[in-house]
């Protein structure tokens, strides 16, 4: 078992290594889709919810579970189409409107 | 059947992985996002066909529902509002977290292994710390509640006992896991702790309070993973984590103040004495000298703040460069790292509003040319370009790097009035002989601008 616990703190500590050498190079320009965007990232805990809500072990724990289900999908849908919305507005050069 | 659900897992890994690197540039960002898109695609499906699900009917009342109210909100919210949203979104990332690691709790029923405890302590706390900080960040920066400071007796008292507390619970429950009342009272400790953590933090420093509560909804779900010993919520855990790490020390350097003194700090209550402030006379100017300034002009530089999305007067600010660039002046725009709510919020106003992002520049990159500078337009921005930061060792501004609108020619400052920023110091640059003040709201008073420089 001990064994399994440290494979997963192994996993733990490279991948915050990992987020650091990647979200270093982020520009501030896009800090605020890097935000969002994590933020839909860390809805991954949906992951967790689905087996709560769909096992059947006790009422309890399948509403815990709904409601985790829930919320974790506003967090992944809404935070990845917020996202979307404000990378696509990140362009270069739009066409030039400038008759106004 | 578990292996391939591990290699799925695998390669969702990797693409949020590869979709965070796209980040890096605008021209790939988008890519990046759907990449993470997909990721997240693949781990659901593939936890679906687990074994240990029985149920479905649930599952897809919850799936139906959250998509639901989540597509709403993103379609929606205004690019101004994008930092309430993201606060809220926080929240319900980690409250979900939350709730997975009691669901678990309640399944085990007592008998759980030292380490599941734990991580299920960890992700209980700080799901709850994330789920009402986020809140009470959402209330402030939606209006709901008081955006100053709130700040009472003993409130440092309060959070200490509160946190003796919850490690002295901590310990109790580690010992003997089926004490469920003691982990009921880590879970009310730690919703009341996320109140405390953030109630008295003020607008400005919330880029710092967005940012670590960002990371907390990460470690969460890291936390959630070690419960349940899935590895895609200890990777994409770590990763949120981390990133929301880095935000929050590039927020806190850009203020030149550590995390502990803003969240123990309270700056804004602090009430700074002005005893220069009497021999000062401010010259109320109109858009009519303004207009005349900017034709003058060769070079401006344009300093957008929280002002500017307030008064949501993006687009007018637009138009008015559009327009000085058409008649061949050199103008473009000075992002301060703090400017507006959270990170980066003013580039995503002005991307809303067309604006070229080879316009935009960090203050680094920009903060040297602001001596060949014959205007410098300032719009609802007030501490970033305090002076005192500079010189003023008495100041709680000074140290904080600000962008150098003072060593321009000269300075406009659209604004609503002379009160002083959210740090509370007077602005001397508003005395200076060289600054044009122009009060009122900066969409109208932008708009003036415009129709003077058609006439």
């Amino acid at each position: 078992m001990i064994e399994t616990l440290l494979v997963s703190v192994y996993i733990f500590v490279l991948a915050i290594f990992v987020g650091f050498e990647t979200i270093t190079k982020v520009p501030p320009l896009l800090h605020t889709p890097l935000m969002s965007g994590t933020n839909a990232i860390s809805g991954i805990t949906l992951v967790g919810a689905l087996i709560s809500a769909g096992a059947g072990h006790s009422t309890l724990s399948t509403i815990l579970g709904l409601l985790a289900v829930i919320i974790a999908t506003i967090n992944v849908v809404g935070g990845f189409m917020v996202t979307d919305r404000m990378l696509e507005m990140f362009k270069k050069e739009k066409k030039k409107n400038y008759n106004r | 059947m578990n292996i391939i659900i591990a290699l799925a897992y695998l390669l969702s890994s990797i693409l949020f992985i590869l979709g965070l690197r796209d980040l890096s540039s605008p021209k790939t960002a988008r890519r990046g996002n759907q990449l993470a898109m997909i990721a997240m695609l693949i781990a659901i499906v593939v936890t679906l066909t687990k074994n240990e699900i029985l149920d479905f009917t649930l599952i897809i009342i919850g799936l139906i529902i959250g998509s639901a109210i989540g597509a709403i909100i993103a379609r929606k919210i205004q690019m101004t509002a994008v930092p309430q949203m993201v606060a809220l979104f926080n929240g319900l990332g980690g409250g979900a977290s939350a709730l997975v690691a009691l669901a678990k709790y309640n399944r085990l029923s007592g008998d759980i292994r030292i380490d599941v405890i734990i991580s299920m302590v960890a992700s209980l706390s700080i799901g709850a710390i994330t789920f009402t900080g986020s809140l009470v960040a959402f209330g402030k920066l939606q209006g709901l509640i008081r955006g100053a400071p709130v700040v009472f007796k003993a409130q440092r008292l309060l959070n200490m006992l509160l946190f003796a507390l919850f490690l002295i619970m901590g310990i109790i429950v580690t010992i003997n896991p089926a004490n469920s009342t003691g982990l009921l009272i880590i879970l009310a400790i730690a919703l009341i702790l996320g109140i405390l953590f953030v109630i008295p933090i003020g607008g400005a420093d919330m880029p710092v309070v967005i940012s670590t509560l960002n990371s907390c909804s990460g470690m969460a779900a890291a936390a959630t993973g070690f419960v349940l010993s899935n590895n895609i919520l200890i990777i994409c855990g770590a990763l949120v984590g981390a990133s929301g790490f880095i935000l929050t020390r590039i927020m806190c350097k850009a203020m030149n103040r550590s995390i502990t003194n803003i969240i123990f700090g309270s700056v804004g209550t602090v009430s700074v004495n002005d005893n220069n402030n009497d021999k000062h006379v401010v010259i109320n100017y109109t858009e009519e000298d303004a207009s005349i300034m900017l034709e003058a002009a060769q070079k401006v530089i344009i300093i957008p703040g929280y002002g500017l999305a307030v008064a949501q007067a993006q687009f007018a600010l637009q138009e008015l460069v559009t327009m000085l660039i058409n008649s061949g002046i050199d103008v473009r725009y000075a992002i301060h790292p703090v400017a507006g709510r959270m990170p980066g919020h003013m580039n995503v106003l002005l991307a809303e509003a067309n604006v070229s992002y080879d316009l935009l520049f960090d203050l680094e990159d920009i903060n040297d040319s602001f001596q060949n500078t014959d205007v410098a337009l300032v719009v609802g921005a007030n501490d970033v370009i305090n002076p005192s930061a500079r010189s003023n060792k008495e100041s709680p501004l000074y140290g904080m790097p600000i962008l150098n609108a003072d060593q321009a020619r000269s300075v406009i400052i659209c604004k609503r009035s002379l009160s002083p920023g959210f740090s509370g110091v007077d602005n001397e640059l508003f005395y200076q002989k060289k600054t044009l003040m122009i009060f009122g709201d900066a969409k109208e008073s932008i708009n003036k601008i415009i129709k003077l420089l058609k006439t």
